[in-house]
């Protein structure tokens, strides 16, 4: 009882390291500067123009 | 709690779209910052945004040829929805913060909700599935796959992205069509139910709502309840401005941690706090 008790006040924990884990493979695969090339242009779509 | 919470949306507004220069040269910034996402919906098309919108990151990567799991975009979901969950819909997001001025305004009889709210509720599932998800992956403009909520629905992106920018740039007013009109309406329709629903588009459409509220049972921040305290008074169900029970607070996808439960209770019985120090409720 206790043990999951714990598990649950610690699952937040685990759902950051995915998150640095998953910012890990999705720099490592060139995402993070596919997100850069797709924010510094202005986005025709987003405006409505597009 | 309430005039915080004011503070901190707009100078989280004012951060993350800091970048004065865009407004004033309808350009937008091209910085290194970039790179990152910010928690709330905040259109990259804002002159003034100085980091990536989260569901926009989503889409450009759903948008590449092929299909690979768009790994860094989950990964901020991941990392804002495991610390924070719903409360950066009530606290950092720049369209929330507008859309709580706007129901301020002394005008119509206010709701909580529309009618069917049980059933409209799912509709932002719907969107994160059909036009991010489904939408971003199969939808061709000519021959390019496009960003089909930012595209179709985004209402952030004509407010702080579209009417800046157009108002500044006069080569881009050239080109208005169709399009604008559709997202111009959009965007005027939820400005108007704003005025008398609380937070229509968050409690509706928003996509990253959907997400970040899987995430509100398990974020390390929460708000407590003593249920030892609790006398069933109600004044925190009244106060909610999504009409939540008090075992729902806090737990629920719905609830956006706006704090209101909090400052409403006359025990004390309901407080910020994180998943560390709570009980569980059962």
């Amino acid at each position: 009882m206790r043990f999951w008790k714990t598990v649950k006040q610690n699952v937040w924990l685990l759902g950051i390291l995915i998150g640095i884990a998953f910012l890990g493979i999705g720099a490592a695969e060139g995402q993070l500067a596919v997100i850069w090339r797709k924010a510094t242009m202005i986005c025709m779509e987003c405006i409505g123009l597009g | 709690m309430k005039k915080l919470r004011l503070i901190v949306q707009i100078f989280f507004t004012v951060l993350t779209n800091g970048y004065a220069y865009g407004f004033t040269s309808g350009k937008i910034y091209q910085g290194n910052l970039k790179y990152a996402c910010v928690p709330g919906l905040n259109c990259y098309s804002c002159p003034g945004a100085v980091a990536s919108c989260p569901i926009g990151a989503l889409q450009a990567l759903l948008n590449r040829q092929g299909f690979q799991i768009p790994f860094a975009a989950l990964g901020f979901f991941f990392l804002f929805g495991s610390l924070l969950g719903r409360f950066v819909c009530g606290w950092l997001c720049p369209f929330g913060l507008v859309q709580d001025l706007l129901y301020k305004i002394p005008m119509f009889r206010k709701r909580k909700q529309l009618p069917f709210h049980r059933i409209l509720k799912y509709g932002k599932y719907a969107v994160l599935f059909l036009l991010v998800g489904v939408g971003s992956l199969f939808l061709f403009g000519g021959f390019a796959k496009v960003p089909a909520f930012c595209k179709y629905l985004c209402p952030s992106g004509t407010l702080f992205g579209a009417i800046p920018l157009l108002t500044a740039n006069e080569m881009l007013r050239g080109q208005l069509g169709g399009l604008f009109s559709w997202k111009l309406g959009i965007l005027l329709l939820i400005v108007v139910l704003s005025v008398k629903v609380y937070r229509p588009f968050c409690q509706y459409l928003c996509p990253l709502g959907a997400i970040y509220g899987w995430f509100n049972r398990f974020s390390l921040v929460q708000i407590h309840w003593e249920k030892e305290k609790c006398v069933s008074c109600m004044a925190c169900e009244k106060s909610c401005p999504v009409a939540l029970s008090v075992r729902e607070i806090s737990r629920s996808p719905e609830c956006i941690r706006c704090g209101r439960c909090v400052e409403a209770c006359p025990n004390k019985c309901l407080s910020f706090g994180t998943l560390l120090h709570s009980e569980m409720k059962d």
